[in-house]
């Protein structure tokens, strides 16, 4: 079972057009953007065929991973909670 | 005057036992929390050490939405082709005084922030504290969207990402070196397949944990939980190790769940839910300010979380922080003084109690468990390679000595020596 099909078992209500986590890749070093693409559980970082970081915040589990990932470049993340009501919400946790 | 007392950021184990304690003693609580009820954000592994939460609550475990009582510990050591296992169970874990259980955070933490409210707090949720509110410097509330709520102290416990925490400047960004990244499945399986599965009477649970090829050699591991009806699984790895890896960790985490060992374990299961959390693992390196005036932090926002590589420890020490953070308000309420000169006496009761004592004995664990990279690879190896000689048969016999002696030399006899001494005196 893939990443995708797991996620799809959760429940998320997504703040469209709110992400709670934007990326400023021009911030990041070639370090930073492959280490994105390879913590995050939910893997929801990807590179495109011209090697630009694709973030999509649908299906973010709110981990933290990422933030803490690049937490050494002042200026390539801002990190939030979604607001209240949306987000994942876990029925085991 | 203030709209509270006290006001807990985060209704997690830490916060609703605050608010619990705090409220019993007759003071005004309110507690918010950013998920739709408590719990539904919050993720563990999966066994709360039953002994804090005994003290506060005795005889919790039969009003509680616990899972299961572990009475079987398991520890494998995994490489692509071999496993090798430890089985271990003990009449000793039926002492409630020793008990552990598995618990799902959603329904445990809804259970204790219910405890919480019906003790007198204010439980608000989905309430999301954005930052802390000041008068002239001083802490006074917290401001939360248009909300602005007023106490005359605020209790950070609010996880591991403590956003608040380093707003106040109490904490420092948290390093790749700190913490791990947990994915984890919860997958429904029927009580009598698990009992079946695990050789497990009604009630009874198992927790077993997996080194080596589950982290492909990466500071890490994997771990088990039977739940009533499910199991959790999941991988545990340092963020740091997961930057440097060559596979995606939702990658690893499957790979893991097809491999030989585990795949019959979930047989005919289905997954219901995927999700991920941090685990504060840096111990006493990475504990912020713990207290100032007005304010206090408890749980994962002060890292009072263990990872000794064979198990994640959490739960049971910030449920400890949190009764010992509400006995220092109490006693701030009692003496009208909620300036650092009382709150300090929280690190002081930390110190003196399990909480602060495990973080001292375990202080070298994080540094030697990260400069041990031979724990996750090198030694699971050897024992395959020792397990596999023994007992496998294609010819002449040579003397146990003879099969072993080759693959102790490989992985170092210095380094075993060397690591089986500090391990010792680490874990
Ligand atoms: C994969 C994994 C396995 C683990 N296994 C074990 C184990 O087997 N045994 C064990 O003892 N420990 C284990 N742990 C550790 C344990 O889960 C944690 O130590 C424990 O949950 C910490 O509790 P807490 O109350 O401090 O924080 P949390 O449970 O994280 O609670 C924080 C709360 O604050 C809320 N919050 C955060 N920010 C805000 C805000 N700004 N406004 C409002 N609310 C907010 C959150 O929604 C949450 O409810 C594990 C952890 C992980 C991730
Ligand atoms: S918070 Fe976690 S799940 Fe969400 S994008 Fe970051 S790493 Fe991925």
């Amino acid at each position: 079972m893939n990443v995708e099909q797991k996620l799809s078992t959760n429940k998320f209500v997504v703040d469209e057009g709110n992400p709670h986590i934007v990326i400023h890749q021009e911030k990041m070093d070639a370090a930073a953007v492959k280490a994105l693409t390879l913590v995050c559980p939910a893997g929801l970082y990807t590179l495109n065929d011209k090697g630009q970081l694709i973030f999509e915040v649908a299906g973010c589990l709110e981990c933290g991973t990422c933030r803490v990932a690049v937490a050494h470049l002042p200026g390539a993340m801002e990190w939030n909670h979604p607001r209240p009501s949306f987000g994942v919400q876990y029925r085991c946790g | 005057m203030a709209d509270y007392d006290a006001i807990v950021v985060g209704a997690g184990l830490a916060g609703s036992t605050a608010a619990y304690c705090m409220a019993k003693a007759g003071l005004s609580v309110l507690v918010v929390e950013r998920g739709d009820a408590a719990g539904t954000k919050n993720v563990t592994g999966g066994r709360l050490y039953a002994h804090s939460l005994e003290k506060i609550i005795p005889g919790f475990a039969a009003e509680a939405p616990v899972e299961r009582k572990i009475v079987r510990e398991r520890i494998s050591m995994l490489t692509d082709e071999s496993c090798f296992t430890m089985d271990f169970g003990s009449s000793r874990f039926q002492n409630p005084a020793n008990a552990s259980y598995t618990v799902l955070r959603a329904e445990f933490d809804a259970w204790l922030a219910g405890k919480a409210e019906e003790a007198g707090c204010d439980v608000v949720c989905p309430a999301v504290a954005d930052d802390l509110l000041r008068d002239n410097g001083k802490i006074i509330g917290i401001l939360a969207g248009e909300d602005e709520l007023t106490a005359d102290v605020v209790l950070l416990a609010d996880g591991v990402n403590s956003l608040l925490a380093q707003k106040a400047g109490l904490k420092k960004e948290i390093s790749p070196h700190q913490v791990a990244v947990g994915a984890k499945e919860v997958v429904e399986l029927s009580a009598g397949a698990i009992n079946e599965r695990f050789n497990l009477n009604e009630g009874e649970g198992l927790a077993q944990l997996f080194a080596g090829a589950p982290s492909r050699g990466l500071v890490g591991g994997g771990f088990l939980y039977t739940n009533k009806n499910s199991i959790s699984i999941g991988l545990v790895i340092t963020v740091s190790e997961m930057a440097k890896s060559t596979l995606r960790l939702p990658d690893m985490m499957e790979n893991f769940r097809q491999s030989a060992p585990v795949k019959p374990l979930l047989e005919g299961g289905k997954i219901i839910e995927y999700s991920a959390h941090l685990v504060p693992e840096g111990g006493i390196n990475m504990t912020p300010t713990l207290s100032a005036d007005n304010v206090l932090v408890l749980g994962d926002a002060a890292g009072l979380c263990l990872n000794l590589g064979f198990t994640v420890r959490g739960m049971d020490y910030a449920i400890g922080s949190g009764a010992l953070a509400a006995e220092t308000v109490i006693e701030a309420k009692e003496k009208g003084d909620y300036s650092n000169a009382v709150l300090a006496g929280y690190q002081t009761r930390l110190e003196n109690s399990f909480v602060m004592q495990d973080m001292h004995t375990h202080k070298h664990a994080p540094d030697f468990i990260e400069h041990t990279p031979r724990m996750f690879k090198e030694y699971p190896e050897l024992v395959e390679n020792i397990f596999a000689d023994m007992f496998t048969v294609s010819g002449p016999s040579k003397l146990m000595l003879k099969k072993t002696l080759p693959h102790i030399r490989k992985a170092g006899l210095i380094n075993l020596m060397k690591d089986g001494f500090k391990g010792s005196r680490a874990l």
